[in-house]
């Protein structure tokens, strides 16, 4: 049994890191479809890490989760960008506002912040729920930073869907989070990604690019 | 109850006012029934002090916020302010009689009378700091829209503008420290709060606000900007009400503060109080010297008046804090005799300038003059008026000043050395502000009442009708009777603050009726009743004389002009030159007061100037850079609307960043 529970533990860890490490790869690609793949691979993480969560919880509907998260997060989302991307012809490099190296460097003080914020506080709670919470909010804070330091709209969206998923690893490591509440955040994320494609495709038609800078530069009060 | 049915007969006023504004005869029945509101009010007060004084009849209302019921109380201190305030707004009522249908537009003046009054009354009757400050915002509301009652000209509208401005800022003030009063619990009666201790920092920051918002609406400098400005601008029977007796009711505020709701304010505030109220009062009326306009110049005084009462108050704090209760008690007592003064006299002489503009629509001193012979009764009562101010005996002015300074003489028994050297100076500005004051009110009555009248409209001014006449005098009578009856009024004061400060000292102990003896019978002692008598019966005996033996007849003749054939009214002697011996001594530093003289070439035949340059410095150095500051401020938060949206989103991570660093850190 104590093995069975070390077990449990090293490979929901695992996972974990693997999402957060994945969200590091985000930061690190220079390539718009390279990001693109990079973040089809972290749904895929966030799938196995609900669906390991599911056997060792005996929680059989984050089984559901797994499966919404690898349908719609590592398929769906990814493949629709790559298909916005080749049909409006967007410019595949990724444009940074701040070098990657000192990218990097914010994001490891940034996950520091998060374990040495969330270990202290949940002192009570079991050992892989703080594990898990302290990876999930590094991943948070990670898409949050991709979002800032990027200029082009497609990264932007990009940065978000990954602080959502963030957002799904929190959730599936806490017990006792109801199927309803998850399954409502994956609509929602994908009912935001209709919206996105939608306003790519008008601000592309208005301004033969998507790179925000343009969009600023636009608005009514400024010349 | 027939406080109550004062009180409920006041919004109905304004209400019917509203209603049949249009009709003329409706100004006169608002006006009326003011009148007898206020006449029952006063009659209630009086009649609690002499009455049952211990007494505190307590209502509780069922209305209000859902969970705190409205508490009202009439205790000694509410009952004396009730009869200040009552008094003079009977006395404005029965002015506005007559004079409500001269304001330029009755319709905006005649709804808000009877709630600004139905506002001061229930600030003094609240018995938890909700209804308080409900009642406040009543008073502070009404008589902003009184100010603005002649909007048309842009400078009521400023003067509205910096009143509302500053009003917000008194009950921005007054709201935290009843908040800290309250404590935790959050009970909001004062019974609660009197009994509830104060932390240190919790009642230092007490009388901190309680003197900024309450100050503020008093008019103590440097928040006294918007009182010269307001004041002026409403009507004069209102501008006697805001002048007269509002600035009453902040002090009320204070005294129910500092005296009854907070237990133990340190000697230190007591002390500040007083430099505070020496400079108000120098400043006041240094202004006051230097203004033409006549409503500009007694709001000024009214300045002047609050310092003075303000600095018996902080002589009270003091001693009270120091162990001296019967000093207390002298010095409190003091204070309240100069503002139960203040409020007659400056009602007298606001609605003494009424009176001038109603006879001659002009309140700027070098456009009057000569108009004695024209208005013989307003220019009697305004003499009165004008003396009491000074506070020359036997008027009742002399009497509260005298106190005023019989306390202060007192002050080096105080324990601390500062007190012991700071009393005398606050002593030395008091005088100052005093013989200032003389001077001020010498060349207001002066320029305005005697020499030859300088407009046409002077000239041609005829007293006014009975009502408004009555009024002046039955206010000119009040200031000698309660200069005359000194101990009857003292006697009732120290019954009223008895519980405010444990003992009940009587003023005339020593020497007994009729003598004010406050310090003993040898350090010094003032009856006016015998100054009175001796005084009637000298002048008396004087008239007799010369009109008995003397010659009968009455003779008028020119004026003798030194040589000079000149009838130009301009050559008297003005307002401005009145000034400029004062101006040059006191106002060079202060107010920069810098004189330029442009004298035209030889054979041009341009006449001369003389200008005046005067800088507020109140105005100048705490509000315009005020408002610098806030501008400069306002730029740059403005800048947060021109950003990016990443740096928008760099704002919300920096901000997520900083919140998780400041909880990693403070964590234990």
């Amino acid at each position: 049994m104590e093995q069975h529970q070390a077990l449990s533990y090293d490979v929901a860890h695992l996972i974990g890191a693997t999402v957060l490490m994945a969200g590091f790869g985000l930061l690190y690609q220079r390539r718009l479809f390279a990001v693109l793949n990079t973040f089809a691979f972290q749904a895929l993480a966030l799938a196995a890490a609900a669906a390991w969560q599911a056997r060792i919880q005996d929680a059989p509907h984050l089984y559901a989760t797994a499966a919404i998260a690898l349908v719609f997060k590592a398929l769906a989302v990814p493949f629709a960008l790559h298909w916005l991307v080749e049909k409006l012809g967007i410019h595949r490099t990724v444009e940074t506002a701040l070098s990657i190296g000192w990218t990097m460097i914010v994001g490891v003080a940034l996950v520091a912040l998060s374990i040495l914020l969330v270990l202290p506080v949940t002192a009570g709670a079991a050992a892989l729920t703080r594990e898990s919470l302290a990876l999930a909010m590094s991943v948070v804070l990670l898409g949050l930073l991709m979002m800032i330091t990027r200029h082009n709209a497609v990264t932007q969206v990009v940065g978000f869907m990954a602080l959502e998923n963030g957002l799904l690893l929190a959730a599936v490591s806490a017990k006792g989070m109801p199927l309803v509440v998850e399954i409502s955040i994956a609509f929602s994320v994908l009912v935001a990604m209709t919206l996105f494609g939608i306003f790519f495709f008008r601000i592309r038609e208005r301004f033969d690019t998507l790179d925000l800078h343009y969009l600023e530069t636009y608005r009514g009060d400024r010349h | 109850m027939l406080i109550a049915a004062a009180f409920a007969t006041l919004p109905a006023l304004s209400l019917f006012a509203l209603l049949f504004g249009r009709r003329a005869w409706s100004h006169a029945v608002v006006y009326l029934g003011c009148l007898g509101a206020s006449l029952c009010l006063l009659a209630g007060g009086l009649v609690h002090l002499g009455g049952h004084p211990g007494a505190a009849p307590t209502l509780v209302l069922p209305f209000g916020l859902p969970w705190v019921e409205a508490h009202f109380r009439l205790d000694n201190l509410s009952a004396l302010f009730m009869v200040i305030v009552d008094l003079s707004a009977a006395a404005a009522s029965a002015f506005g009689i007559a004079y409500g249908s001269h304001v330029p537009e009755p319709r905006r003046v005649t709804p808000f009378f009877p709630l600004f009054l139905f506002g001061m009354n229930g600030v003094l009757v609240a018995d938890d700091a909700f209804m308080f400050l409900v009642a406040w915002e009543f008073m502070s509301l009404a008589s902003w829209a009184l100010v603005l009652a002649d909007h048309t000209r842009a400078e009521n509208r400023k003067a509205a503008m910096v009143y509302l401005t500053m009003a917000g800022f008194g009950t921005f003030c007054l709201l935290p420290c009843f908040g800290l009063m309250a404590g935790p619990g959050g009970d909001y009666t004062f019974a609660a709060m009197r009994v509830h201790e104060l932390a240190p920092t919790a009642g230092f920051l007490v009388v901190l606000l309680v003197l900024l918002g309450a100050g503020s609406k008093a008019g103590l400098v440097p928040l006294h900007a918007w009182l010269p400005l307001a004041h002026p601008a409403a009507p004069s029977h209102v501008s006697a009400l805001m002048s007269g007796v509002m600035t009453k009711v902040a002090l009320y505020g204070l005294i129910r503060v500092l005296f009854d709701l907070h237990g133990e304010v340190g000697w230190q505030w007591g002390a500040a109080m007083m430099v505070v109220g020496g400079v108000t009062a120098v400043l006041g009326v240094l202004y006051a010297v230097l203004q033409d306009d006549l409503k500009v110049l007694l709001a000024y005084s009214t300045v002047e008046n609050i310092g003075v009462a303000v600095i018996g108050l902080g002589l009270a704090l003091a001693f009270k804090d120091s162990g001296e209760p019967a000093l207390a008690a002298l010095a409190l007592v003091a204070g309240l005799y100069h503002a139960l003064n203040h409020s007659i006299f400056k009602s007298l002489l606001f609605l003494g300038t009424g009176a001038i503009l109603t006879a001659t629509g002009e309140k700027s001193l070098n456009a009057l003059g000569g108009l004695l012979n024209r208005m013989p009764w307003t220019g009697a009562a305004f003499l009165v008026g004008a003396a009491a101010i000074s506070a020359l005996p036997p008027l009742n002015g002399f009497v509260s000043e005298w106190l005023i300074f019989q306390s202060l003489f007192q002050g080096p028994s105080l324990p601390h050395w500062a007190m012991k050297f700071g009393v005398p100076v606050v002593g030395a500005l008091l005088a100052l502000a005093a013989a200032l004051a003389a001077a001020c009110f010498v060349r207001a009555y002066g320029v305005a009442f005697l020499g030859r009248p300088r407009s046409e409209a002077a000239r041609g001014a005829v007293e006014v009708p009975a009502v408004m006449r009555l009024t002046l005098v039955v206010l000119a009578a009040l200031c000698v009777l309660l200069g005359a009856m000194p101990v009857v009024v003292t006697d009732s004061l120290s019954g009223v603050i008895a519980p405010l400060i444990g003992v009940h000292f009587p003023v005339s102990a020593d020497l007994g009726w009729p003598w004010l003896s406050p310090v003993g019978a040898t350090r010094g002692s003032y009856s006016g009743t015998v100054l009175v008598m001796v005084g009637a019966l000298m002048f008396g005996a004087a008239i007799l004389a010369v009109h008995g033996l003397g010659v009968r007849t009455l003779r008028r003749a020119a004026a003798w002009d030194c040589g000079h054939v000149e009838d130009n009214p301009a050559s008297q002697y003005t307002g401005d030159s009145f000034a400029q011996p004062l101006r040059r001594v006191f106002a060079a530093t202060p107010f920069r007061a810098r004189e330029t003289v442009e004298m035209p070439e030889p054979g041009d035949l341009g006449p001369a100037r003389h200008t005046v340059h005067l800088i507020d410095p109140v105005w100048q150095g705490l509000y315009v850079s005020l408002g610098r500051l806030v501008d400069a401020i306002a730029d740059q938060v403005n800048r947060l609307q021109f950003l990016t949206v990443r740096r928008y989103l760099l704002m919300m991570f920096a901000t997520l960043v900083l919140l998780l660093l400041v909880v990693a850190v403070r964590q234990p």
